[in-house]
């Protein structure tokens, strides 16, 4: 009976009950939508903001000061130490491997264009985009990775040739464009771009870090080694001396990403090696990281609550408009309990519909913001559908109780006569 | 009468006309927050973005000194929108021989600018020193005064505080600039420049600033300005994003309430059609009383939304989010706009029902 009842309802109140079930399924799309952006947008954010480059560097143990006036190296070639290039892939073989976004080596060298020439121009060694293995995994990695607001005008050169980049200031310096060649050292070398950085690297030429290598007669020296990660923003664990951590602490610290222990195990991959956080990227990261992730949090609760509010608008509408019913059926001789659980039944059916086709409708659209804003899918977390559909019970129940509890009070007779 | 019948109605159905009241405040309230911010989260984030410092560089030309008069020009040219540091450098030699960079600077100025350098302690003495982690473990491992050489002149200097950023200014020693021209007689070569402004603005600061210091090289850095655009780009569009969704829920919440409202008031609308009253009247009766409805909702709600944003603005941002008065009357009318489409949506399918079925209770 009680089952006829509510299956009756359905059915011949087709056009209230879908009324109801659109605002359901449209405040569980918008909670479905805002929870999962929220939830993936430090992700996203944290990979957005490697836009500003490598933010650990390592450079050899045992090194000597730099001696770098705005971003020009003075230092002599001949000095301090260097890391070993075979060690590099290494880094790929940490336990936070996988939150390595990239990394570049550069190795300087001061070169001369002609013998006649006094002036000392500095020739960069990198990698551009360079295919690495490390055991069974291929990596590409070099500077288009760390250093994305580098620009070339014509091409960027094949790490195995032996061909050049010319920083935009100096190519207008000595006149030279996209496919003349150079000589450097002796050696004649095909430019295949015209490199812009903003910085230092407009008034150097940019090689292959193998033929700065065979410049400088070390073959396998870089002098230091820039590697973008993505880190997790420093709480009290993160700023606490490793020294002073007890064991268990200190497996807690090492298995969390966070800047010092990325640079802890870097250390520990490259022998001799020192590696330090950048602090102009790696702490600001967090700051900016914390701030959007807690807008998108209070957006999202202020999502919640619009749809928690429009859901219970709805079921009060659809269910003040059946007072005469609830008046037939207490005159009939229902009690109070049973005309309750016959609209909490049905808003218990019309939850869940409308809740799994909002949650497939707000994965969509999540989606959809995912591709369009950021260019990568947004994670739907599976363990977000019961919550969802919970959240969904939840609010229709609460939106209809006030309702029901009207309804349920009202005198039949007035309800009957029609003066409601 | 028109008015009478207006005042009426809202009078004898308290209930019904506060709680659809309460949804048009609460939607204008949602919405008003939400483009406040949308609008103010640009501002917000600068601020944050603004320390990873310097976003424009001054360097004289082929490494010369700048004008005298250079620093002076940028002030003026940033009136307060930002900050400008200079830099002079040198290489300078320890006791022992070993090359080492020092740099005369406002320490003051580069407190605020780089807000990231980790410093032990600023010096605030004359002739104190702030010293890179890894020079300090070349003049002065203990951290004892040391001597170092320019051009045959020597200058003691006590190691006031270290520095630690991991980049190039670890291996540095920075002085007061009153002490560096002292001691070396080297004005400076650069100028960092922290703009506030927008990327148009900051070009436009580049272009005056290039025209008023001919003898030197203005550029920005573009790594931060680049990654800034990038972030905030991004986030402004999920926000935006979120603002569609937020505001749609909303209106949707009043379309909901307000056709209940209206099709629970069919009886008033019988009632009115069997005494005579044309479509029309019934028709622009009941939308004036939703324009109305609307029209205080979007006021109150936009005091409430306003509310919202400044609170939302102090726990995220540690400051408010100024009301932007522009939002006002997207909000009204938006307002109204909702609440006119909920009442005539119901008037439209009451109007093919005869009169006598309503009043029969059918």
């Amino acid at each position: 009976m009680f089952g006829r009842l509510v299956y009756e309802s359905f059915r011949r109140q087709k056009r209230r009950k879908l009324l109801a079930g659109v605002a359901i399924t449209l405040g569980v799309g918008v909670a479905t939508a805002m929870i999962s952006v929220a939830t993936d947008i430090g992700d996203k954010i944290s990979r957005e903001l490697r836009a500003y480059g490598a933010n650990l560097v390592v450079t050899p143990q045992e090194d000597t000061l730099d001696i770098q006036i705005g971003g020009v190296d003075l230092k002599p070639p001949s000095d301090g130490a260097y890391l070993n290039e075979a060690d590099l892939p290494k880094i790929k073989g940490m336990f936070w491997r996988n939150n390595i976004v990239g990394f570049a080596p550069m190795l300087p060298v001061s070169v001369r264009l002609t013998e006649a020439d006094a002036t000392n121009l500095t020739l960069l060694g990198t990698y551009f985009s360079k295919r690495l293995t490390f055991g069974k995994e291929d990596f590409v990695t070099g500077v288009r990775v760390t250093h994305p607001w580098w620009k070339v005008q014509g091409a960027w050169p094949d790490d195995t040739s032996s061909d050049v980049l010319l920083g935009e200031s100096l190519a207008a310096k000595l006149g030279r464009k996209t496919g003349d060649e150079i000589e450097i050292s002796g050696q004649p070398h095909r430019i295949v771009g015209i490199l812009s950085t903003g910085g230092a690297e407009d008034n150097q030429i940019v090689a292959p870090l193998a033929l700065a290598q065979q410049i400088l007669g070390k073959p396998g020296a870089v002098r230091r080694l820039y590697v973008s990660a993505l880190t997790k923003p420093e709480d009290a664990l993160a700023r606490r001396d490793p020294k002073s951590m007890n064991p268990e602490m200190f497996d807690r610290w090492y298995c969390s990403p966070y800047v010092a222990s990325i640079a802890y195990q870097l250390q520990e991959a490259i022998p001799h090696s020192h590696a330090e956080q950048i602090r102009q990227i790696a702490q600001n990261e967090g700051t900016v990281l914390s701030r959007i992730k807690g807008l998108m949090l209070l957006v999202t609760l202020a999502a919640l609550f619009a749809s928690a509010l429009a859901v219970s608008a709805a079921m009060a509408t659809a269910i003040f408009e059946r007072r005469t019913e609830v008046g037939l059926m207490k005159a009939l001789g229902a009690g109070n309990v049973s005309v309750a659980a016959l609209f909490f039944a049905e808003a218990l059916l019309l939850a869940l519909i409308s809740g799994v086709v909002g949650f497939a409708g707000g994965a969509l659209l999540a989606r959809q913001i995912g591709r369009s804003i950021f260019d990568s899918q947004i994670a739907i977390e599976p363990v977000l559908f019961p919550v969802i559909l919970a959240i969904a019970v939840i609010v229709t129940f609460a939106g209809s109780a006030m309702a029901i509890r009207r309804a349920v009070k009202f005198d039949p007779v007035y309800a009957l006569r029609g003066e409601a | 009468m028109f008015l009478r019948m207006l005042m009426r109605a809202a009078v004898l159905r308290r209930g019904r006309a506060a709680s659809a009241l309460l949804a048009m405040v609460v939607a204008a309230a949602v919405a008003t927050a939400m483009l406040n911010l949308y609008v103010d989260v640009q501002a917000k984030l600068r601020k944050e973005f603004r320390n990873y410092g310097a976003n424009i560089v001054v360097v004289g030309k082929d490494g010369q000194a700048l004008p005298a008069d250079a620093l002076d020009k940028v002030d003026s040219a940033l009136a307060g929108h930002g900050l400008a540091v200079p830099f002079a450098y040198v290489v300078a030699r320890t006791a022992d021989g070993q090359s080492v960079v020092v740099s005369g600077t406002n320490l003051d100025q580069v407190r605020k600018l780089n807000t990231w350098w980790s410093v032990t302690a600023w010096p605030n003495a004359s002739l104190d020193a702030l010293v890179g982690t890894r020079a300090a473990a070349v003049v002065s491992p203990v951290g004892k005064p040391f001597d170092l050489s320019f051009q045959g002149r020597t200058t003691h200097l006590n190691p006031a505080g270290t520095l630690r950023t991991g980049a190039s200014e670890d291996s540095r020693i920075y002085l007061s600039m009153k002490d560096f021209e002292n001691w070396t007689g080297v004005q400076p070569s650069t100028i960092e420049i922290a703009s506030s402004g927008s990327p148009e603005e900051v070009d436009a600061l580049i272009q005056n600033l290039s025209q008023a210091l001919p003898a030197a090289e203005v550029r920005p850095i573009r790594q931060i300005m680049e990654g800034e655009a990038r972030v905030l780009g991004k986030t402004r569009a999920t926000l935006a994003a979120a603002a569609v969704l937020i505001v749609a829920t909303a209106a949707l919440c009043v379309l909901s309430t307000l056709i209940g409202w209206v099709f629970d008031r069919r009886r008033d609308f019988a009632i009115m059609k069997a005494l005579g009253a044309s479509e029309g009247l019934i028709g622009g009766f009941f939308a004036a009383e939703a324009a109305a409805l609307g029209a205080v909702g979007a006021v109150l709600g936009f005091g409430i939304g306003v509310g919202v944003a400044a609170w939302i603005g102090r726990v995220n941002f540690h400051a408010p989010v100024v009301p932007r008065f522009n939002v006002l009357p997207v909000v009204f009318i938006g307002s109204i706009v909702v609440a006119l489409v909920s009442a005539v949506l119901p008037i439209f399918l009451l109007r093919r029902v005869q009169p006598a079925m309503i009043l029969r209770g059918e």
